[in-house]
């Protein structure tokens, strides 16, 4: 039995209008196609700048095609509302960012819990569970207690990986999970990742760490393919 | 081959339904017709310039202005027609709104308790002895000593009165909550603390929200669908990081642009 299709993008196409500079428009991405599904992993390849980044922010929702289909567990994302598409956040779509925004004054512990309580967890329950992830990727208990904006690249890092993990998401969108991890965390890293795959998560990534990459993704799709066709000057 | 359907299981009924919205101050348009949906739990930000019809709009929809056209369906029901006491009743239980400036949404020369108990008796509530236990229990839940109950609003710190007014507000469980610039005017750590708090709330009751505010930062980590207002009209909305990150309209894109970077 073939795994279901957890993603489908279809001819999706995306240019960015600058408005501020006479309406500018920049082609990123064309024809873009891809194809995953429940248990898979799936590495996104290609130069800086080629649009991998663009790619697994239109699979989360962030940013808006020009054309084509998104489908994420069967939601386009193209034409979803906000509302579904905040639903799809909630319990199936999970998104592991660069970049942690939270409320400043947020303890570590309830950042990472907050996903669960949003889904009607109990609160200590929640509470249990994000603390035995933020243990698992050895971050120091003294720092649970307080707000992770004033932690080091890779702590930060470790409590996105925790939010990311904490609920297990059917779609798992991983933007460089291993960036700023030391090889003992990167090792659990890459162990909760092959952990979701098992229980058939399907996911998407960018692993600028190529062993990482060679170890955990199935496939590698190279963006580069998607770029438009230069336009003659 | 089969894509997984997943059940998004949706309320399919908004709590608020907003059409055509209207108001202009003789010649000049205060905001015109705005539409817009809000549904069970949903968190809504308004932003824009001074001068773009974000705070006629929230006052219009409190009944603190009033309406040249439109509808404001709420349970059914256009609270633009009720008769003036049915929509006082209703902006006391059902619907709450916080000011930007606390003592225009408290009283300043009654105690903490009685901001609190007053809207509990205006709900109906009338054991003195229940009425002082939810005061202090809501004023533990605004993160204020429950010893200051009897201390008058004056005595508070500006992030102080700006949780006794959330508490005022929210003390008779209503189901929308109207916001105008809830965190303007408080220092950046009071800020902080008050989203925080605002954010447990909304997730705990349920709350759906209104936002009004001139502050990114704010809609970013509060609400989930934002609206951008200009010259009286809504010019985009959609998912709230979605427009952030990936602005269409020139007017979202310039105000995007201009927020500082921390």
């Amino acid at each position: 039995m073939t795994a279901q299709v957890m993603i489908r993008v279809a001819d999706v196409s995306k240019n960015f209008a600058l408005h501020a500079q006479g309406g500018t428009v920049i082609p990123v991405l064309q024809g873009a196609a891809l194809t995953v599904r429940a248990g898979e992993c799936v590495a996104l390849t290609g130069s800086s700048g080629s649009g991998k980044s663009t790619l697994l922010r239109l699979l989360q929702g962030n940013y808006a095609p020009a054309g084509g289909v998104i489908e994420v567990a069967g939601l386009d994302l193209a034409t979803a509302t906000p509302r579904q598409v905040s639903a799809l956040r909630r319990g199936t779509l999970g998104y592991v960012s660069q970049f942690l925004r939270v409320v400043p004054r947020v303890p570590a512990l309830d950042v990472v819990a907050d996903p669960l309580l949003t889904l009607g967890m109990e609160e200590g329950e929640a509470r249990d569970r994000a603390g035995a992830l933020l243990a698992q990727l050895n971050l120091p208990e003294r720092l649970w207690g307080l707000s992770p904006t004033t932690f080091s690249g890779g702590e930060q890092q470790r409590v996105n990986i925790a939010r990311g993990f904490v609920h297990p998401y059917p779609v798992l969108l991983l933007d460089e999970p291993t960036a700023s991890l030391d090889p003992v965390n990167r090792a659990v890293v890459l162990q909760l990742i092959r952990d979701a795959k098992a229980r058939g998560a399907a996911l998407v990534g960018i692993f600028h760490d190529a062993p990482a990459r060679a170890e955990i993704a199935d496939r590698e799709v190279d963006v580069t393919v998607f770029s438009p066709q230069a336009v003659p000057a | 081959m089969n894509v997984v359907n997943t059940a998004l299981v949706l309320e399919d009924t908004p709590l608020l339904s907003v059409s055509g919205l209207t108001r202009s101050y003789g010649a000049r348009i205060g905001c015109k017709d705005v539409v817009f949906d809000l549904y069970p739990g949903e968190v809504m930000g308004i932003v824009g310039e001074s001068g773009s019809g974000k705070s006629t709009l929230l006052s219009c929809l409190a009944g603190h202005l009033e309406t040249d056209a439109g509808q404001v369906v709420y349970q059914g029901q256009d609270v633009l027609t009720l008769p003036e006491p049915a929509r006082r009743r209703l902006m006391r239980t059902d619907w709450a709104f916080v000011h930007q400036h606390a003592r225009d949404g408290l009283r300043m020369n009654v105690s903490a308790g009685g901001n609190v108990g007053e809207r509990l008796m205006a709900g109906g509530a009338r054991h003195y002895g229940n009425i002082r236990k939810t005061a202090e229990d809501w004023l533990e839940r605004v993160e204020i000593d429950p010893g200051r109950i009897d201390d008058r609003p004056s005595a508070f710190s500006g992030g102080m009165q700006q949780r006794l007014q959330i508490a005022r507000g929210l003390v008779t469980g209503p189901k929308l909550v109207l916001m105008d610039e809830p965190t303007g005017g408080l220092d950046v750590s009071v800020q902080a603390r008050l989203l925080d708090l605002l954010r447990g709330l909304v997730r705990r009751m349920g709350l759906s929200v209104v936002i009004v505010t001139h502050d990114i930062g704010v809609v970013r980590l509060l609400a989930d669908r934002l609206m951008v207002m200009r010259h009286g009209q809504v010019v985009e909305q959609g998912l709230t990081d979605r427009v952030l990150d990936d602005p269409q309209h020139a007017y979202t894109q310039l105000l995007v642009n201009s927020v500082l970077p921390t």
